[in-house]
């Protein structure tokens, strides 16, 4: 159970892995994100211990920022024990040794992959995220020297058209996860493949946050209370999902829902995305219309005993 | 070389960096990025241990070591240019060239705000590559006791105030120019005692009521 901590004080690693002359760079790189929220500024990304997709500039990011007081926190798709959430929690319990948590409230920096937690955000807490593609034109126009003039003229007339044809094609825009934003009526940004249902969040939230791309080499951020615009028309306006149903397990509306298939009889349920706000709910005696059902106890079971640990 | 005579002729010995360079220079990174993230406030740098040569302040210094390194060329201005104790601390900790013209810096540091160069000799970055501007670190500050300025723009709820001070009279003209420029500009770090207060290129000054 604890040789992270014992491999931590062998002192193999410098603290939180990256040497400092990187941290440096990568801080440095940061200041002129939050000084140009939206923008995407180029870092020298490093080869880090796991593979291009597995959040590489997210972690450098957090690498960067972490301090030996801070307490961790790491969500994927919203859940703290899925399998990136996990490897890059112990990433840190072994480089770092730092604190983590699966508590929104107790974090001071969160790292998240493609959800933004349920719980609202403090002014003192830091949201990380991981970021696949950086660019938000890059699929309407593949060279960077071509995007990076776009960028630089805020000529955004493209993405319009994309949201345009989406309506044509489809009546309303199709689009769900990675839904540009335009942040401080400047730069057009992707918010990262978080479901768009998220998107209102970001907007105005109390918490700083630090976007890090690691194969793109990007890093951006959005200060704390800045505005940011989903894109939409005057009579299409941005809409986030709607769920019919509350959580199975917790009843809670207005959140975030996975669909989980219990059986191959068609039995499905759905659940809270954010797993720390299901469990949360549930310990504070809501319970959903599936709480009691036999399938999905193992499944509410198993989740609450990873809290206890 | 002739930092090589400047020591022998005072026989002084090289001023300490961080005690823990670690850990001191991610504390005082965050100081800077809350700051900067959160434009008017003041952040706390703990300074203890710096003993920087004058007139670089222990404030300054820790800026200066948690940023600066041989990627970063650095300007003075003339009171830190003229002291080779202080440029052989730069050389030797962080390795960053000192540079001649400011618009060839990605730091400068100045120490005698008062008479700061305009803004706009700095350099601002480009339209395409915003983020190659210089970041200006202005020293000697006192917070809170020189007319307050009106802020508003990302990072701040509503609306905040930043009173610092001694600055050049036209320096919140300069500043409302630098941030029409957004995305081009420069960033401005307030050093005073053991406090820091930022000014991203994206905080807009009010017009002051009458």
């Amino acid at each position: 159970m604890n040789d992270t901590a014992q491999i931590f004080d062998q002192g193999e690693y410098n603290f939180a892995y990256l040497d400092e002359q990187t941290k440096r760079m990568i801080r440095r790189a940061i200041l002129k994100g939050i000084a140009i929220p939206g923008y995407q500024v180029p870092f020298a990304s490093r080869e880090m211990p796991m593979p291009y997709g597995w959040g590489t500039g997210g972690v450098q990011v957090t690498a960067s920022i972490l301090g030996k007081d801070d307490c961790l926190k790491m969500i994927d798709q919203g859940s703290d024990d899925t399998t990136n959430a996990v490897s890059i929690r112990g990433f840190f319990e072994k480089t770092a040794g730092v604190r983590t948590t699966y508590e929104t409230s107790e974090a001071t920096v969160i790292q998240t992959r493609h959800r933004i937690p349920e719980k609202g955000l403090r002014e003192d807490q830091v949201l990380v995220f991981q970021v696949p593609i950086p660019e938000p034109l890059r699929f309407l126009e593949p060279r960077e020297t071509e995007t990076r003039k776009m960028h630089a003229l805020e000529d955004y007339g493209l993405m319009h058209v994309k949201l345009y044809e989406d309506i044509a094609k489809n009546g309303h825009i199709a689009t769900t996860y990675a839904y540009p934003v335009k942040v401080n009526d400047r730069y057009v940004m992707d918010p990262s493949p978080t479901p768009k249902f998220d998107n209102p969040k970001i907007d105005q939230m109390p918490a700083l946050q630090l976007y890090g791309a690691g194969r793109e080499k990007r890093i951006y951020a959005i200060p704390p209370y800045t505005k940011v615009k989903s894109l939409d028309f005057d009579d299409y306006p941005f809409e986030v999902q709607k769920f019919d149903k509350p959580c199975g397990l917790c009843g809670a509306e207005n959140v975030y829902l996975d669909e989980v298939i219990l059986d191959d009889q068609g039995g499905r349920m759905y659940v809270c995305s954010d797993s720390d706000h299901c469990e949360e709910r549930r310990a504070n005696g809501h319970l959903g219309p599936m709480a009691a059902d036999p399938a999905a106890t193992h499944f509410a079971g198993g989740a609450s005993e990873e809290t206890v640990q | 070389m002739d930092t090589a005579i400047d020591a022998s002729e005072h026989t002084t010995a090289l001023a300490a960096g961080f005690q823990d360079p670690v850990h001191d220079a991610q504390e005082c990174f965050r100081a800077i990025m809350n700051a900067m993230a959160r434009p008017g406030t003041e952040q706390l740098i703990r300074e203890d241990g710096l003993v920087p040569p004058a007139p670089l302040t222990p404030t300054v210094a820790a800026i200066v070591l948690t940023l600066l390194d041989y990627d970063t060329p650095v300007w003075l201005d003339r009171p830190l240019m003229t002291s080779d104790a202080v440029k052989s601390f730069l050389r030797f900790h962080t390795g960053a060239p000192i540079v001649k013209e400011p618009v060839e810096a990605a730091f400068a540091i100045v120490t005698d705000p008062a008479h700061l160069v305009p803004l706009a000799s700095f350099n601002q970055g480009s339209a395409e590559y915003p983020d190659r501007s210089t970041t200006v670190v202005l020293s000697s500050q006192e917070f809170g006791k020189h007319a307050p300025v009106t802020l508003e723009g990302p990072g701040i709820k509503d609306r905040a105030a930043l009173s610092t001070g001694p600055l050049p009279p036209v320096f919140w003209d300069q500043v409302s120019a630098n941030s029409r420029l957004f995305p081009r500009g420069v960033d401005l770090i307030f050093s005073g005692k053991g406090r820091i207060s930022a000014l991203p290129r994206s905080t807009r000054i009010l017009p002051s009521e009458v």
